[in-house]
């Protein structure tokens, strides 16, 4: 048999059919829900007379839209728009009988945090969302990427997906990270690498020393921006650090189940000598601390440097950058750390996780955020704010002068009240730099979450490597 | 779905790259339940001014491409978001189809799923295609997808890739869900044998 990548076996082991042409229907054993894109798949079902084919393989969370400031179960806190979609979700979920945590669940928070927390997603799965960042779940060695609205439908209907294989690329990182470098920095390199489109039609495999050196926090942060990358997916193989994380969580399988089960995922790796279309490499001792300077996740530099000229670019790129420079409000040359924020997002899919609160802990503990900067904590769920304020977190958060609050996606995609004004700048520990993304003409510098806690002490973008 | 056969009209230049999803329609237009009603918030932050005034200089504000059906875009359209939204909202205002030197994976399915045709070519034929479409109403195109073709206002005839499956779907209008469940067979077989195999999942 010929040698296989981790994705070449997790996609043959889920093939249900297969036409002349190679397109496919995949069986997906975890599909994930929220309030924004779900309503009109189940209004379709509704009109067609159709029901959810594997309600217990369907799991439901609103998270996009929800407040995430106190005594957010009045629900008058919400417009009554986003009111309107929580409230499908509420009777969807009830109505097609599938797993849900309401808003108001401990266990409520950001789709991607909760799949993986109540041992939802786990090693070998197929697992979809009507969200780009379903790439996250990747982490566990699990095949998960976004859909669109149809194909939510398409899902719940006939819990398959119709699909052509992308082609294999593999992301190395070698070496040891230095100290101050996260994994945050690791996957925004990456892009910086490749640019938006140079995972067009690929899934990634992230392997290399750097990358198993991460726990799971940090390997869900390496694949929740594949699709940044443009990739379909991005997969890091199974191993003892994925199956410890695993154990015990409440939809894992338990006993005589967990053995069968370990048994099968210590099989999820790629064989020696799989072809893969294109191999990226990066050294871990040359990765920095990152920042986006522009409006697309690829305009990334290490916090050193300097703010770059449209001239430096080609083709299409100059033009952008140019755009980019002028929404951001930047000047080619100035420098990095030294462009002045008034507003700090920790949270969000991307780093909304405990590790990434602890990671800011370390930074603020005992100090004060710059007067005048709004910074606010956003936990990826409502166990992740338990577990923080467990570990006295939250206290030291709360000292220092951020607001600390309830779980959901917030600033991330500011669905929800938590904005940015126009001008305003901000150190986001999220995802997307775009225009418009965290409010309408608010500015977003994706940096790491010790990066972002590091630049509300300071007021500007900072190397946190001077802090620690 | 609407069928997508053949379609003869005014194309729009967009040469930006990396025109993202929260680009085609903000998210403050995600809040509604329905899937009809996105095209007039189309592109809604390049598009209008706060006050709901036009940007004058924005491309579908140019009178000449107020009716565009055709966009000829710039590298990597569609990035971002999973949202559906933005196929729905650019086909609420009447464009058809798009041409780019690649587009973002869920938007191009997302596009199918909605009668819009993405056609991915050569950078050369894009920028050929692109200053055809900067001559405005007058330099109408041709897309045929039965002959996986694109005619320039000079006549100049362009052969496009596409996946055969989704082309089928498009001619015909046809709703994929109605499609797999045909296969129903093959499903639950398969779900028979994945539970022997893995009863965790």
């Amino acid at each position: 048999m010929s040698p296989k990548t981790l994705y070449d076996k997790i996609w043959d082991a889920h093939v249900a059919h297969e036409a002349d042409d190679g397109t496919c229907l995949l069986y997906i054993d975890r599909h994930l829900v929220h309030e924004v894109t779900s309503p009109q798949a189940f209004e379709g079902l509704r009109m067609a007379g159709r029901t959810v084919r594997a309600p217990e393989k369907t799991i439901a969370v609103p998270d996009h839209n929800v407040p995430t400031t106190m005594g957010r179960e009045d629900v008058t806190q919400m417009t009554e728009d986003s009111r309107i979609q929580v409230a499908a979700l509420d009777t969807n979920a009830k109505e097609f009988g599938i797993h849900y945590y309401p808003m108001n669940d401990v266990r409520q928070g950001i789709v991607h945090i909760v799949g993986p927390e109540q041992g939802w997603t786990l090693p070998g799965m197929t697992v979809v969302c009507g969200d780009s960042h379903t790439a996250t779940h990747g982490a566990f060695g699990a095949l998960a990427h976004g859909i669109g609205t149809s194909e939510v439908e398409h899902v719940l209907a006939t819990q398959t997906l119709i699909q052509k294989k992308s082609k294999n690329m593999k992301v190395e990182i070698t070496g040891k990270l230095k100290p101050g470098v996260t994994a945050k920095d690791i996957t925004l390199a990456v892009i910086g690498e490749t640019g938006t489109a140079g995972g067009t039609g690929y899934v990634i495999e992230y392997c290399g020393e750097a990358i198993r050196d991460l726990s799971m926090e940090g390997r869900m942060t390496v694949c929740n921006m594949a699709i940044e990358g443009g990739a379909r997916a991005g997969l890091i193989a199974p191993d003892q650090t994925t199956f410890d994380y695993c154990m015990g969580r409440p939809h894992a399988p338990k006993a005589g189940a967990w053995e069968q089960a370990v048994a099968y995922w210590k099989t999820l790796f790629t064989d020696e000598g799989a072809h893969f279309d294109k191999v990226i490499t990066l050294k871990g001792e040359d990765i920095q601390p990152v920042v986006t300077w522009g409006t697309s996740p690829e305009d990334v530099l290490p916090i050193t440097g300097v703010v770059p000229a449209p001239e430096d670019f080609e083709g299409g790129k100059v033009e952008a950058a140019r755009r980019s420079l002028d929404y951001m409000g930047l000047t080619p040359g100035q420098k990095l750390d030294e462009i002045e924020i008034d507003t700090v997002f920790i949270g969000s899919c991307t780093n909304g996780r405990i590790e990434d609160l602890r990671a800011v802990a370390k930074v603020v503990k005992g100090k004060k955020i710059k007067d005048g900067m709004r910074a606010m904590i956003v936990p990826g769920s409502g166990l992740v704010r338990a577990q923080a304020e467990e570990e006295g977190l939250a206290e030291i958060f709360e000292a220092a002068g951020f607001e600390w609050r309830l779980a959901g996606c917030s600033m991330c995609l500011a669905m929800n009240p938590d904005q940015l004004s126009e001008n305003e700048r901000c150190a986001s520990t999220s995802n997307r730099n775009f225009e418009g993304r965290q409010g309408f003409k608010g500015r977003t510098h994706l940096v790491s979450p010790a990066m972002a806690a590091a630049a509300a002490l300071t007021g500007k973008l900072t190397d946190v490597r001077e802090m620690i | 779905m609407e069928k997508f056969i053949k379609l003869h009209g005014i194309a729009a230049p967009m040469p930006l790259v990396n025109i993202d999803t929260d680009m085609i329609i903000p998210k403050i237009f995600l809040k509604s339940i329905q899937r009809s009603g996105f095209g007039k918030n189309l592109f809604d932050e390049m598009r209008f001014n706060r006050d709901g005034s036009e940007i004058a200089d924005f491309v579908l504000n140019k009178p000449q491409y107020r009716k565009a059906e055709i966009l000829i875009a710039g590298d990597n359209f569609g990035c971002g978001s999973s949202r559906e939204h933005a196929p729905w909202a650019i086909a609420d205002f009447g464009i058809r189809c798009i041409v780019s030197t690649s587009f973002a994976d869920i938007f191009f399915n997302n596009s199918f799923k909605n009668g819009i045709l993405p056609i991915v070519l050569p950078q050369e034929q894009v920028d050929l295609l692109m200053k055809d479409a900067e001559k405005g109403e007058n330099a109408r195109m041709t897309v045929d997808l039965e002959a996986q073709e694109i005619t320039t206002s000079d006549g100049e005839v362009i052969a496009f890739e596409v996946d055969a499956f989704k082309k089928h779907c498009l001619l015909n209008g046809l709703d994929d869900i109605g499609l797999t469940m045909e296969k129903a067979e093959a499903i639950d077989a398969f779900e028979a044998q994945a539970e022997a195999a893995r009863p965790w999942a």
